[in-house]
């Protein structure tokens, strides 16, 4: 069961081929079996089995959905009523959510059944799942090798088939980093288009939802699901949601590809590159143009974004202080020491690194010359993406520089670290929807193709990811020792 | 030397909404802790905040009410600051582009009028309290108020004494009850300010140093603390020593402030927009809409009781102090259709004093402007003496009866009869003959007597005018 596709499987339900609670069963097995790669923080069987029975009644009755029973996995920065919500912190380690993220409730409306939460790295901060205080998530194709982050628990799980999809977020790769890096699909929402509520902040202005699946057809479902305007989000914006699976098998004929020089240049492992290449060539036999393009402000991505997500995150995180809820130090003689030693003690080093330099970019004096400008490059990005878009129909890239790194390869390198997400940040300062689909290997090491699209072209992009699918076979492949 | 004072208000007036302003949680004061603090309010990991339209709305009224700028485009910051009564550790505030601009609020100083700068007014949210009482050293923190729409209304410098600064507090407290966007209600702090006060020799151009004193929640005490602080600073400074740019707490029991934190250890509140808010655009259509609910402001009604009333200036300050005392007087203008003077006469008067007497507003008053407007009807028609008007009124107070209903029940009527009358005068003069000696001898004073006994004969019930003509005649 676990080689099936979402839509098989939902089939397989329908025509009562197994019930959500067989079905259920064996993933639950699959993930006792494979706890060695730390994808989950918490597995949930009692609420799984008792989701998955209502489904098969729901499946009885006629009233399922296409993720009726269908056991998914969410990441654990959706809060979840009654199951541990950790956001891979030790500062949460202890809190159990009082209410359900918007997206939860959207899943359990549609009768999906939840496995557990999977792990991530802390607050989201990481590109690599190694800042977990739950440990590093093994890469399922080389267990010593990262599976990207921050979302890594979620691409392993759907690489490894320990949950036929997962929800993601992707803040400045999260999303897509690791979906390249396990040889998954993986989509990063138009900023708005799911909501936020919920989903604990890590940079407001940038995070996203999304799916994380085996297949664009995959993803289409779990979009469906995820998308929409949310009255408790304002940043989540009121535009119809299209029917996403109608759309995918359009014609790609004379569609057109930009491919922006910036992306292919010095950075790029030559081998990615080689597959990055082979993967166009498939795309000009679907009958695409390819167009070259520059976007001459892409390299300044990477410092506005380490500007503007850790000034958003100094202020996110300040809610975490050892009062209401969460960590609290041991016996504080005051107020200062409360606060101290809960943060000192409650945050990993790379959330205190980023609350640090946040803090710093929006003090007295520097506000104008790290934030401002930020913002300015912010803008200046989106207008370079803007003018491409307006002459080609989607742009295309790695989305990573290399395939996955080694575990503990970058830790004490956090330049080298960031780097590791040069293709992906830009997109979420300008808001835009782009996809991660498996391309090819290097080395037996999944390689990951970026399609990026124009604000709510989400059903557009799934199209061209989809006719890929249907003439490639990278996104079947499965890592070894999970057959 | 002579010393010349400067100050600038910051008052905090609390928004008059059913919900909080970025989360659907009452507001209503004085409930159990905590139990008015949704996951919005206590700053749960996820959460996000959604504004409440009806503070914006709020925050327009007052701009127009004070012919200010009402900002096309304004945005929503994060304040950050750790507290434990501030859940998110930082607060909803606005700083570079608040909603209300610069605008003004005359104040009437000994009938001269004063024309006060008013920069800015901005809209924020509250934070939660902090209880020290009753947790055995430990504090306890309730989020009830945690998100309540505050308006922060900010003055210029204009003011040169503590009596301006009342006269302003008061007229801006006086308007925002007007607009119904605040309460007004100072114990429970829905109406409070800070102070900036500084010195200078007089004549001299710059500022001097200016201190804040936090959190003044009555008139009386914005008075003290000012001059106190004016006294502190005149003597610092005449002794050789240098005011410095501090906040500083007045303490009402001991009449004094005292330094809270200097402009060293003060804060640096890290201030920028707020990704979870999007900015607030006021269009031209919600700005004519509002204008068009405006209601009449206090100045306006002043005029124009004056003109259309002729009412003395005592009777329309007390009668438009609020816009409910206002209305109710027109109400009862209106329904009984009696002389404006003696409507305003007995609302000003026996109304306001058992009203007062009770401690109630005028909303909750026993009598509506209905029942009282039966009242002045039978005073105008003579049907009743004004001795047992008051009668009427007290009954009037106690039950939930009409005055046309009481007068009948207790026979109240006044009896213009002048056979009735005669007889009884004839009787009086026939009993009391020395008296009517001394009177026919020209002691003029007797007449009063004579008055008081038919009165009392006639248990207060003949019509006095009759009396005194009848009395004439018989005599």
């Amino acid at each position: 069961m676990h080689t099936k596709t979402l839509a098989e499987l939902s089939l397989g339900l329908h025509k009562k081929t197994y019930s959500s609670v067989e079905l259920t069963q064996f993933f639950l097995n699959r993930i006792d079996q494979h706890q060695a790669l730390n994808s989950y923080i918490t597995v949930t069987p009692e609420l799984a089995l008792a989701q998955a029975k209502a489904a098969d009644q729901r499946l009885a009755d006629g009233t399922a959905d296409l993720l009726t029973g269908i056991p998914i996995a969410q990441k654990d920065i959706f809060c979840t009523q009654g199951v541990m919500t950790t956001c891979g912190s030790k500062m949460l380690a202890n809190f159990n959510a009082p209410y359900n993220a918007t997206v939860v409730d959207k899943f359990n409306l549609a009768g999906a059944v939840m496995l557990g939460k999977l792990n991530m790295d802390e607050f989201a901060m990481g590109s690599s799942n190694e800042t977990s205080y739950f440990g590093a998530v093994k890469n399922p194709w080389n267990i010593n090798s990262v599976p990207g982050g921050s979302s890594g628990g979620s691409a392993a799980a759907v690489s490894a088939r320990l949950a036929v999809c997962a929800t993601g977020t992707d803040t400045g790769g999260s999303i897509r980093q690791p979906a390249a890096l396990c040889g998954i699909t993986g989509l990063k929402p138009t900023y708005g288009r799911v909501s936020r509520y919920g989903m604990i902040a890590y940079a407001s202005s940038l995070d996203q939802g999304g799916p994380m699946t085996r297949s664009a057809e995959d993803a289409a479902i779990m979009l469906q699901t995820m998308a929409g305007f949310d009255e408790k989000d304002s940043t989540s914006v009121d535009v119809p949601v299209p029917d996403y699976r109608a759309g995918l098998n359009k014609s790609l004929v004379g569609l057109k590809i930009g491919l922006p020089k910036e992306f292919f240049g010095e950075g790029l492992d030559e081998n990615v590159a080689a597959t990055l290449a082979a993967a166009i060539a498939e795309y000009r036999k679907l009958g695409a143009e390819v167009i070259d393009i520059s976007m001459p402000n892409l390299k300044l991505a990477i410092p506005a974004y380490y500007v503007i997500a850790p000034a958003e995150c100094s202020a996110n995180l300040s809610r975490f202080d050892g009062v209401r809820y969460g960590y609290r130090c041991e016996s504080p003689v005051d107020l200062t020491d409360l606060y101290t030693r809960s943060r000192g003690e409650g945050f990993g080093k790379e959330v205190k690194r980023r609350i640090l330099m946040g803090t710093y970019a929006l003090s007295t004096g520097y506000y104008d010359a790290y934030y401002l400008k930020a913002q300015k490059i912010r803008r200046l990005i989106s207008e370079d993406f803007k003018a491409a878009l307006a002459t080609v129909d989607v742009i295309m890239g790695p989305v990573t520089p290399s395939t996955a790194f080694g575990i503990g390869e970058k830790m004490d390198d956090p330049i080298a670290m960031y780097l590791s997400d040069i293709y992906t940040i830009a997109i979420n300062l300008a808001g835009l929807p782009a996809m991660s689909i498996p391309a090819g290997f290097v080395a037996n090491m999944p390689v990951g193709l970026q399609l990026i699209g124009d604000y709510f072209a989400e059903v557009r992009l799934l199209n061209i990811a989809h006719q890929y699918q249907q003439v490639t076979d990278w996104h079947n492949f499965i890592p070894t020792g999970f057959e | 030397m002579e010393w010349e004072t400067v100050i600038g208000l910051e008052v905090h007036a609390q928004l008059a909404t059913r919900s909080k302003i970025f989360s659907g949680a009452a507001t209503a004061y004085g409930a159990e802790p905590n139990t008015q603090a949704c996951a919005v309010d206590l700053g749960l990991p996820g959460v996000l905040p959604v504004l409440n339209q009806e503070a914006v709305r709020m925050a327009v009224i007052f701009g127009m009410a004070i012919e200010a700028h009402i900002a096309p485009y304004s945005v929503f910051a994060r304040k950050n600051y750790f507290y434990p009564d501030l859940p998110k550790g930082y607060q909803i505030s606005q700083m570079d582009h608040p909603i209300v601009g610069v605008g003004h609020l005359d104040i009437n100083i000994d009938g001269v009028i004063k024309r006060i700068g008013v920069t800015r007014a901005h809209l924020e949210e509250d934070a939660g309290k902090s209880l020290h009482e009753d947790f055995h050293g430990l504090t306890g923190i309730d989020l009830n108020r945690a998100g309540t729409p505050l308006l922060e209304i900010v003055s210029e410098p204009d003011m040169r004494n503590a009596k301006e600064a009342v006269a302003y507090m008061r007229k801006l407290h006086e308007l925002v009850r007007y607009l119904g966007i605040c309460d007004g209600n100072m114990q429970e702090g829905s109406f409070r300010c800070d102070a900036n006060v500084s010195v200078r020799p007089k004549g001299q151009a710059e500022f001097g140093t200016r201190a804040e004193i936090k959190n003044i929640n009555s008139f009386k005490f914005v008075e003290k603390a000012i001059n106190h602080e004016v006294e502190r600073q005149i003597t610092l400074i005449e002794s050789g020593g240098k005011v410095v740019q501090e906040t500083r707490l007045y303490d009402s029991v001991k009449d004094e402030t005292r330094s809270m934190r200097s402009k060293e250890e003060a804060n640096d509140y890290r201030y920028f927009p707020d990704p979870d808010l999007l900015p607030v655009i006021i269009d031209e259509a919600f700005k004519a809409q509002i204008k068009a609910d405006l209601p009449e402001l206090p100045e306006a009604k002043k005029l124009r009781f004056k003109a259309d009333y002729h009412l003395d200036e005592e009777n329309i300050a007390i009668l438009t102090a609020t816009r409910a005392l206002a209305d109710y007087f027109e109400a009862v203008y209106k329904k009984s259709g009696c002389e404006a003077k003696l409507c305003a006469n007995w609302i000003t008067g026996d109304l306001s004093a058992a009203l007062n007497k009770a401690g109630l507003e005028i909303n909750a008053s026993p009598i509506n402007d209905e029942r009282l407007s039966g009242l002045l009807v039978r005073i105008s028609d003579n049907t009743i003496s004004g001795k047992i008007a008051k009668q009427v009124f007290e009954l009037l107070w106690q039950s939930t009866a009409n005055a046309d209903d009481i007068i009948a029940e207790q026979g109240l009527t006044q009896i213009s009869d002048t056979g009735v009358i005669v007889a009884i005068i004839d009787k009086i003069i026939a009993d009391n003959p020395n008296q009517v000696e001394q009177y026919r001898s020209g002691k003029d004073k007797m007449f009063a007597f004579f008055v008081g006994q038919v009165m009392k004969a006639m248990q207060g019930k003949a019509n006095p005018a009759e009396v005194n003509k009848m009395l004439k005649e018989r005599l």
